[in-house]
């Protein structure tokens, strides 16, 4: 089963400090929503009022149309997967799954029997009769998973489930967890704060700071056109320059920056922001000066010489100091076949289309 | 040097169990000895007063209301001191810390004090000494420690494992008695068999609130009135005897399970 979350105005204090602070999101059934930010961004408040271990200060929450807000766990269609698991260490895996089918008072053989089933969907149908503490890592993890779906919820909440794994699991685990969800169409809502599982598995990203939500959508949208400053930072890494406006024309907008005049296509600004004399901060992924200059129109940052590199396999990354322009390190990302050595000089050039105009960040933040 | 240094110390070793095991050695010892009285040398070896105690209706019904009383009264200690540690582990109440001191404080206050005080306190109520008053005195003094013991097991990875059991559709007796309870058993079996033991051999409160009913350490008591005797040998290698059966219950059945987290 599955069901549309809506969460409207809730905010949630504990004492002075707002964890969550007003924030509305409608989530559609079925879709696999990722929660991402760092710790104390407030995902996790927001999981748990959604699987009612808290109650919003204020505000409200519907999930199915009907609204939740203060209805118990064991009473909402939602069931959470804990970080630690949360298994029940007395009881084999067959009763761990089954768990929630007794508390719905199922008799004992139809409840083996759909728990074997979950079992199965999880890879660990022949570990019915095991008991948790013979289990590794991963397997614990798809045993709360099984446990979690067995009731059928409408709306699963995964609080971090994929932190105590080692990398490799992860990322397998990653696959799995996408696979599965699309099997059963249950709305998955998941809290992470490692943007690379965020990209890995969600439909939707919802990217989250001091209680708000500071960007939402799909992984390449909130990658490549991030709507705000966090969000670029937090998601990957990102050069910030600050900008003016000094000429807005039909389709163009010429900004002054401490590296010079850059001439950039009207649709990258937000609404408003390309107004003359505004002040905006032009954002670049280290990976964009690696771009053929042949493709689209290219603006040319300017020759900067090299003082650290590392190979990451994909790329070389360097950091360099533009020449003639202010102290700032950037980040570039150089094709492996290429041989950037701490203090050559190399040219960064970028795809007008790829810069992403943000509105300037307040001074102090 | 070496060969010196090591038998010094076998030596000492050796010294310190034949100080702690000497006198429960000669009890044993001489509860077989065939001859009136319990003191060297020995006479011979005889069953003899195996068989007088076991025929001794006053000493057996003694033995049996010991271990009524101790079944009961831990069985009391246990469910008390789990409730209370259940309330304290897992709600916020008002001067937690102070209420959880308060619990165990009754430890570090000596038997003899909390006899006379409940005796002065059943006097003064008009309660009759009974086996019932015998039991109550050793709740007094199990809760405190069948209290500490389920308390200091009581983790927060266990309050996430209660939570899911309440995410899927428990209510809070089916969380108690199918996850919390389960999950604390070999907690709660340590407690009940350490209070079963120190009931068993207790003897200031069973003197002070016991009348007529009387457990098996006073009723031994009043034996050795009247003097030696290898019988009262023979009865205290029995207490003896059951002393030792619960720890090696309590070892196999509590610390030799694996304690792995799930």
């Amino acid at each position: 089963m599955t069901a549309d979350v809506s969460i409207r105005n809730a905010t949630k204090s504990f004492g002075t400090f707002k964890a969550l602070d007003d924030l509305s999101l409608d989530i559609a059934a079925g879709e696999f929503i990722v929660l991402l930010g760092p710790s104390g961004c407030g995902k996790t408040t927001l999981l748990s009022i959604l699987g009612g271990f808290l109650e919003p200060t204020s505000g409200s929450v519907f999930i199915g149309g009907r609204d939740m807000t203060h209805v118990a766990p064991a009473k909402r269609p939602t069931t959470t997967m804990f970080q630690d698991y949360a298994l029940f260490p007395h009881m084999t895996l067959a009763a761990n799954v089954g768990f929630g089918l007794r508390m719905r008072g199922m008799g004992r053989g139809s409840r083996d029997e759909k728990a074997r089933g979950y079992l199965d969907l999880v890879g660990l149908g022949q570990d019915a009769r095991k008991k948790p503490h013979e289990l590794s890592g991963g397997q614990r993890q798809r045993v709360a998973l099984a446990r979690a779906l067995a009731v059928d919820p409408d709306v699963l909440l995964l609080d971090e489930p994929l932190g105590a794994l080692d990398l490799k699991l992860r990322r397998q685990m990653q696959d799995e967890l996408k696979v599965i969800q699309k099997r059963v169409g249950t709305t998955f809502i998941h809290v992470t704060h490692d943007q690379e599982e965020a990209m890995a598995i969600a439909d939707r990203i919802v990217v989250m700071n001091r209680g708000r939500i500071e960007d939402s959508g799909s992984p390449s949208e909130v990658y490549m056109r991030p709507r705000s400053h966090f969000s670029a930072s937090f998601m990957g890494e990102a050069n910030f320059v600050h900008a003016t406006v000094a000429d807005v024309a039909a389709d163009e907008v010429t900004v002054e920056t401490a590296l010079g005049r850059m001439r950039l296509p009207k649709q990258s600004f937000p609404d408003g922001a390309a107004a003359s004399g505004g002040d905006v901060t032009l954002c670049i992924r280290p990976e964009h000066f690696r771009d053929d200059a042949a493709q689209g129109r290219s603006i040319h940052i300017g020759e900067a010489r090299v003082s650290d590199v590392a190979f990451f396999g994909t790329h070389h990354g360097c950091s360099c100091v533009i020449e003639g322009g202010p102290d700032t390190v950037f980040k570039a990302h150089l094709p492996q076949t290429s041989d950037p050595r701490p203090g050559s000089t190399i040219s960064l050039d970028v795809n007008a289309d790829h810069i992403v105009i943000l509105a300037a960040e307040p001074k102090g933040d | 040097m070496k060969a010196l240094r090591t038998i010094l110390s076998i030596a000492y070793a050796g010294a310190i169990y034949v100080f702690i095991f000497l006198p429960v050695v000669v009890l044993v010892l001489f509860s077989f000895q065939d001859g009136r009285l319990p003191v060297p040398p020995l006479q011979g070896v005889t069953l003899h007063w195996y068989g007088e105690i076991f025929s001794d209706s006053r000493l057996m019904s003694a033995l049996a209301n010991s271990v009524l009383v101790a079944v009961v009264s831990s069985g009391i200690s246990c469910l008390l001191g789990f409730l209370a540690a259940y309330g304290l582990a897992r709600y916020t109440l008002p001067a937690a810390r102070l209420q959880r001191a308060l619990i165990i404080a009754p430890m570090t206050v000596s038997t003899l004090i909390i006899g006379l005080g409940l005796l002065s306190l059943f006097g003064a109520l008009g309660i009759f000494r009974s086996l019932w008053t015998v039991g109550i005195g050793h709740v007094v003094i199990n809760l405190p420690l069948c209290f500490a013991i389920i308390y200091g097991s009581m983790g927060a990875h266990q309050v996430n494992v209660e939570r899911a059991a309440r995410d899927l559709g428990a209510g809070e007796w089916q969380v108690m008695l199918l996850v919390t309870v389960p999950m604390l058993m070999p907690s709660i079996l340590a407690a009940f068999f350490l209070a079963l033991t120190f009931s068993w051999d207790e003897f200031i409160i069973a003197f002070l609130l016991s009348r007529f009913d009387v457990t098996l350490p006073v009723e031994i008591w009043s034996m050795l009135r009247s003097g030696l005797n290898p019988k009262t040998n023979a009865i205290g290698s029995v207490v003896f005897l059951v002393s030792i059966l619960l720890l090696l219950v309590m070892e196999l059945l509590v610390f030799r399970k694996p304690r792995r987290a799930s």
